[in-house]
């Protein structure tokens, strides 16, 4: 039974190899990163061996505690547990609790995340082997270790599940997750300077989390070289009961998973509330804007978009707090019209095939592109208006203040009627609805590279004049070149929305039918 | 492009003497990749009929019923709505249809009510007489404790309903559903069936995709029978059938029923 489960996960790993050369591509670029990493990380440990015992212990218990928090909150989090082995799949055969367990928990050994770490872990016997028993210490603690990480993983996970199969959480969740990985630039700045004016302080976190379900099993071979055979022999055995525990807790959460199905019943709600629908004038156009306004609300895949601005604001508000000036916060006005002007370049992909409605009630494609460009546009003027003010606000030298206003203003006008006939147009790889933003979108990657760095570059030049005055500013220092920046930008950005909501319209008009045949395929 | 392609084999007239059918279908084609998924089919809906399209599993008829509504293009034939050419004149005709898709998601982070108030106002329709048709319908397809709910938390059975209200909003003259009662309770399928009789006996068409035989020899009038991409039969419930019932006749016409030999394990005595 057990090796069932574990050919069935093979399978299902090759059968998803097979459905496109592609993913096969992708598998191979992280497979050669995963092997990087491991042979890094196993050199490293190798080295450590070199090193004193009470320096290596203290590595090897941090990164192995690291390595379990991460395998217990991770998941969580990004709520992409890989479901390929989802238990709840397994209700209708009869297959034994034990057997069940051992076959999900080596299966989640298969994959990269899981050989990763198994393979490091096993590192750690070189770093030991400094004799016999130390080596065979590590050996145990490594396994017991790699276990810990895989069933806590499946113990965080099966006690969220309820929650994470709550749209709301799947929806606020995936959008919140990103935000520390922004973030990582000034988190990694103050713990390194956290670190370094504390390094006395990691040898006693070590010492204390090498007693924790953390760091047990990962401790047992350091001390056992140390000579602390008696420390060693006590956290072996917690090392194991913290495992059992996990086990234990796993075993009750999955006999309740498996009797209780997954279900997210929502509060019933009467209406008579029409939002922006009641908002807006009631013709195609302003019902296809209120469509889009609703969905920048409602769809995390459109708010996904949005969170990167404030935090892109804070990323080079601490850039610039710490080259001393504001310098590079002005771009902030240009950059947030370029994303927000692009972030409708895949809005039909977005849709997905529910584009139908727009095509079988006959909606003329000018209606639709003006819809979702004045949706965005409606969003985007006060953003913008506030990052290009902000800056100035700060310095206190306005002298750059029309120059960029222009610059932002052109921006804005020329990507959005880009992006109206860019996504009349093609048809990219993106979230499906109800994924979570930063999923790995189905379809044809490269298709979607190439369309989406060729729009870009075709909007640059489609900006060129813009963007020559504000280098023709900066150059000169001449504030005449802002003030006719002022006055170029809109006007030019203006001429080229309205072009691109006509070439849109007329090609949607053409190609509807096309373009839903196209989305069909990664429905 | 295809549009153009010259009708192939124009029908005799219809039965109820010249008048012009609420949908022609003329030697319609569609291949995917290799798959001939659809392999030339003519067909007359007439006016004021209840018209039943039944079929295996891939016999074609999502893809047929998508070529007649202009939501897919054909690579051989055309359709005309009334007489309006689907593929040279897509907006007329598609005033004319009322569209059910199956497989095709709704726009589910609108709550039911704005996502028939949105399909209304795409039509053009004013925000009153919108308004009006919205509670209606709501109304008719019980809906009315959850019109504020968003879509993507409804159950399957609702989804269609809502789904059946937004093809209903504008009031058209033939409503194309695509396997309307797939998971809708009995209760709103009873209450569906008597909407649709009320539109057929007002004049209506309607025409059903479905492969509950039952169903549709209780609920149309006439029926096409297609499978493999072709078209076996079509006419009055009563010719198709020809004294069988519509299953049997079904299941001889399409063939792979084999008699159940073997499995003797099963047999608990």
């Amino acid at each position: 039974m057990v090796a069932h489960l574990l050919r069935l996960k093979l399978t299902l790993l090759r059968n998803g190899l097979r459905r496109s050369p592609w993913q096969l591509v992708g598998i191979v670029i992280g497979a050669l990163y995963a092997v990087g990493i491991v042979v890094t990380l196993v050199v490293g440990l190798v080295m450590l061996r070199q090193a004193d015992i009470a320096l290596a212990q203290t590595i090897i218990v941090l990164s192995g505690s690291a390595a379990v928090l991460g395998w217990a909150l991770i998941p969580v989090v990004l709520s992409s547990v890989d479901l390929t082995l989802d238990p709840s799949r397994f209700t209708t055969y009869a297959i034994p609790m034990p057997q069940m367990l051992v076959g999900l928990a080596l299966g989640g050994l298969i994959g990269i995340p899981g050989a990763v770490t198994a393979l490091t872990s096993l590192g750690t016997v070189a770093t030991w082997s400094h004799g016999v028993l130390p080596a065979a210490g590590a050996l145990v603690g490594a396994v017991l270790g790699t276990m810990t990480c895989i069933v806590i993983a499946r113990v965080t996970t099966s006690a969220t599940a309820g929650l994470a199969s709550s749209r709301k959480f799947k929806d606020v969740s995936g959008v919140i997750a990103f935000i520390p990985l922004m973030l990582l630039g000034p988190i990694g700045v103050g713990v390194t300077q956290g670190i370094s004016s504390s390094a006395g302080f990691l040898p006693v976190l070590a010492q204390a989390l090498s007693w924790s379900p953390l760091g047990a099993a990962w401790s047992v071979g350091g001390d056992l070289a140390a000579g602390n055979a008696g420390a060693a022999a006590l956290k072996f055995m917690l090392a194991c009961v913290y495992l059992a525990v996990f086990v234990w807790a796993w075993k009750g959460l999955l006999a309740r998973a498996l009797v209780t199905p997954a279900y997210s019943g929502g509060s019933t709600k009467r209406g008579r509330k029409l939002g922006f629908f009641g908002l807006l004038p009631a013709t195609p156009a302003g019902a296809v804007t209120a469509r889009a306004l609703t969905y920048w609300f409602r769809d995390p895949r459109y708010g996904g978009s949005l969170v990167v601005i404030p935090l892109l604001a804070v990323v080079l508000f601490f850039q610039s707090v710490q080259n001393g000036g504001s310098g590079s916060l002005v771009i902030m006005g240009p950059l947030t019209a370029f994303l927000m002007a692009w972030s409708i370049s895949a809005d039909i992909s977005y849709d997905n095939t529910a584009f139908a409605l727009h095509l079988s009630t006959g909606v003329s494609g000018r209606a639709d592109r003006l819809g979702r460009a004045l949706a965005c546009l409606i969003l985007s003027l006060p953003l913008v208006a506030f990052f290009v003010v902000f800056p100035f606000v700060m310095s206190g030298d306005w002298g750059w203040l029309p120059g960029i206003l222009g610059l932002s203003c052109g921006l804005l006008l020329t990507g959005l009627g880009l992006s109206s006939v860019v996504s009349a147009r093609y048809n990219i790889a993106v979230p499906l609805p109800g994924d979570s933003p930063f999923k790995k979108p189905p379809g044809n990657a490269a298709q979607t590279m190439l369309v989406q760095f060729g729009g870009m570059l075709v909007l640059v030049v489609l900006a060129l004049p813009e963007l020559a005055l504000i280098i023709a500013q900066s150059v000169t220092g001449d504030a005449v070149f802002g003030w006719i920046n002022l006055v170029v930008g809109p006007i030019l950005g203006l001429a080229l929305f309205v072009t691109g909501i006509r070439i849109g319209g007329r090609w949607l008009d053409r190609r509807g039918p096309e373009m839903l045949a196209e989305l069909g395929v990664n429905r | 492009m295809t549009a153009e392609y010259p009708l192939p084999d124009l029908p005799a007239p219809p039965p109820d003497g010249g008048a012009v059918p609420a949908l022609a279908i003329r030697g319609l084609a569609k291949r995917f990749g290799e798959k001939i998924a659809v392999n030339g089919i003519s067909l007359d809906v007439p006016a004021g009929s209840f018209f039943g399209v039944v079929g295996p599993n891939g016999a074609g008829k999502t893809t047929t019923l998508s070529m007649a509504t202009g939501l897919l293009r054909p690579d051989h034939g055309s359709a005309a709505v009334q007489g309006v050419d689907v593929w040279k004149r897509p907006i007329e005709a598609k005033r004319l249809l009322g569209i059910l898709p199956d497989g095709v998601r709704l726009f589910d982070r609108l709550t039911g009510e704005q996502l028939v108030t949105y399909a209304g106002l795409l039509h053009g329709m004013d925000r009153g007489t919108v308004a009006a048709r919205v509670a209606d319908l709501m109304a008719a397809m019980d809906l009315v404790k959850d019109a504020g709910t968003l879509v993507v938390d409804y159950s399957a059975g609702m989804t269609k309903k809502i789904g059946l209200a937004s093809a209903l909003i504008h009031a058209p003259r033939v409503l194309v559903l695509d396997e309307p009662f797939e998971s809708v309770d009995p209760v709103s399928a009873a209450n569906i069936r008597s909407i649709l009789d009320g539109y057929v006996a007002s004049g209506g068409t309607v025409i059903v995709s479905s492969h509950v035989m039952d169903l549709v020899q209780r609920m149309c009038d006439r029926v096409a029978v297609v499978a493999g991409g072709r078209l076996l039969a079509a006419g009055t419930i009563d010719e198709v059938r020809d004294g069988a019932s519509l299953e049997e006749r079904f299941v001889e016409l399409v063939g792979g029923r084999h008699t159940t030999e073997g499995l003797e394990w099963l047999r608990t005595s």
